[in-house]
């Protein structure tokens, strides 16, 4: 059901992980919804590029896949370049989505904007085309165990 | 191909090998139609007949009681709607549960839509059916009591006995979707009171394709598929024979060896249980630990998605199942997992293997091995995870 990048990027996932002291760092989705997705960004303050960026995903494996993807897609580009990555833009690099699972790639691009946002917010600047994060989720608090 | 290691047997089945060489003569030797007067037709006439005794025995029931259907799902439509029909003078109130097959769901929702009225009941957090809660929702207009045999995700199996008695008592039918039980757990349909059951041959080794109805002696039910006069003109349509000829096989094969199964299939899923449970934390086991069906594990995975949990395990040659959103085709994960109470985002993350009599144990061992580093490493992706762990040392540095 997946293109072979979708495959490659699930089991070969980009840039996993977590940036200390990142500049911008946007969580998107809903967990009662299947899929929650974490986008931490490292920008040079300076020249505005993205000089690193990390995802941690709870999702199947096209929210994944669309994770790894948009890191890539974004490292190295300046902000108003990431601005640009959109969800058509995360699906086009990935060979194309299945239908069910376009909701997925939106998810991508919303945590872009989330990071970014966060990045923005933080050192009290705008960027243009930004608006603030709508799905962004509240703060965590599950320590049920089983 | 890879090996396979086939852990989805709720799902489907491998068909017997002695069961497709019963059927393989009914296609190219004896073909002839079973409403046919000539004397070609006899051995299908037969073929059928002997079908219908091998399930009336299983069953304790009469083979004028059997009614061959294209299998489980066309038997709960059958059941549910053709009750409700002829009994619509008496009322129009139906029983089921929350935790039945969409079979039967989505008929219910059918028949609500055109003026019954349906009360689904719920269930523990085992997913047992809440006896005491089926008593007050009977009303004088109940005519129907439909609750499955055995839940097809969490494996429960449900106090069949109590249910027809207090069916009995008051005089309301009783119908059993025992598609995911029958053949696999013994069942009496006289000392457990059930006026109705549906069942499959594909979850039993048998083709896919084919099942029946019990629909106890004397109950007006009328057609649902009308046509010729096949099924004692209850249920039209040339029959199925190679498929019923493969219904007999997989019953006879499945009640000769069902203790043995049993022993051998619940031996293997409590290995299984303990090996999941005791070595990846973080883990539930979802429907009740004793009174399942004992090829039935289902477990609930925190921190992780079901359906990324099914892709590694793929590629690992593991076949499972989830009751996850993404793979229900919906955004609500499973009404199963819900109605026992599990929270959203716990129930996509769970995992469902169900056994056959040919698991092994080396099969078991691989399973987990795999299951333990896949949960490792989706664990290591998941920003609730990275939550938790956070959390975590945060309370210990307070603490």
């Amino acid at each position: 059901m997946y293109s072979e990048k979708v495959m490659d990027h699930f089991q070969n996932p980009r840039n996993v992980g977590e940036i200390e002291g990142a500049s911008g760092v946007g969580t998107v989705g809903n967990a009662k919804c299947g899929d929650i997705m974490r986008i931490y960004l490292d920008i040079d303050d300076e020249t505005r590029i993205i000089k690193d960026c990390k995802f941690k995903t709870f999702g199947c494996g096209a929210t994944v896949a669309t994770s790894s993807m948009a890191t890539e897609l974004v490292i190295g580009k300046t902000i108003e370049e990431a601005m640009k990555v959109t969800n058509k833009a995360v699906m086009e690099a990935l060979d194309g989505l299945p239908a069910v699972k376009v909701h997925c790639s939106l998810l991508a691009e919303e945590a872009i904007h989330a990071a970014l946002w966060d990045y923005a917010e933080k050192n009290g600047i705008t960027i243009e085309g930004l608006e603030k994060p709508k799905s962004d989720i509240s703060e965590h608090e599950e320590d049920e165990e089983y | 191909m890879k090996k396979v290691i086939y852990l989805d047997n709720a799902a489907t089945t491998k068909v017997r090998p002695e069961v497709v060489e019963a059927m393989l003569p009914y296609y190219t030797e004896h073909y002839g139609n079973p409403s046919s007067v000539y004397a070609f037709s006899t051995p299908c006439k037969k073929a059928m007949a002997h079908t219908r005794e091998i399930i009336a025995n299983a069953l304790g029931a009469k083979t004028e009681e059997i009614y061959f259907t294209n299998g489980g799902t066309e038997s709960d439509n059958w059941a549910l709607k053709a009750a409700a029909e002829a009994y619509a003078s008496k009322g129009k109130h139906i029983i089921t549960t929350k935790i039945e097959h969409h079979a039967i769901l989505h008929t219910g929702e059918y028949l609500e839509k055109n003026g019954y009225d349906v009360t689904y009941l719920p269930v523990d957090e085992m997913g047992v059916v809440d006896l005491k809660a089926l008593k007050e929702a009977i009303r004088p207009d109940t005519i129907l009591i439909s609750v499955m045999f055995a839940n097809n995700e969490i494996g429960t199996i449900q106090p069949i006995k109590e249910i027809g008695e207090i069916a009995k008592e008051h005089g309301i039918l009783f119908h059993t979707d025992a598609v995911q039980a029958f053949g696999h757990e013994p069942i009496n349909v006289e000392e457990l009171h059930i006026d109705m059951l549906s069942a499959s041959a594909h979850k039993l080794h048998g083709p896919k394709g084919v099942g029946f109805l019990y629909i106890r002696k004397g109950l007006k039910l009328r057609s649902f598929i009308h046509g010729g006069a096949q099924e004692r003109k209850r249920r039209a349509g040339t029959e199925n024979v190679p498929g019923i000829v493969g219904l007999g096989k997989c019953v006879e094969i499945a009640v000769a060896s069902m203790d043995e199964t049993k022993k051998k299939e619940t031996e293997l899923r409590d290995y299984l249980i303990g090996r999941v449970m005791s070595e990846i934390p973080f883990t539930r086991l979802n429907g009740h630990p004793t009174q399942r069906l004992s090829n039935n594990a289902n477990f609930a995975f925190q921190f992780i998605e079901g359906e990324s949990l099914l892709i590694m395990l793929d590629m690992a040659g593991i076949c499972g199942s989830s009751g996850s959103a993404c793979t229900s085709g919906s955004l609500d994960p499973s009404h199963v997992l819900l109605a026992i109470g599990l929270p959203h985002e716990i129930a996509h993350g769970s995992l469902r293997l169900t056994l056959s009599d040919e698991t092994t144990k080396e099969e078991i061992d691989y399973t987990v091995d795999n299951l333990k580093a896949i949960v490792e490493r989706l664990r290591s992706m998941s920003p609730l995870y990275e939550d938790f762990v956070k959390s975590r040392e945060k309370k210990e540095i307070q603490g």
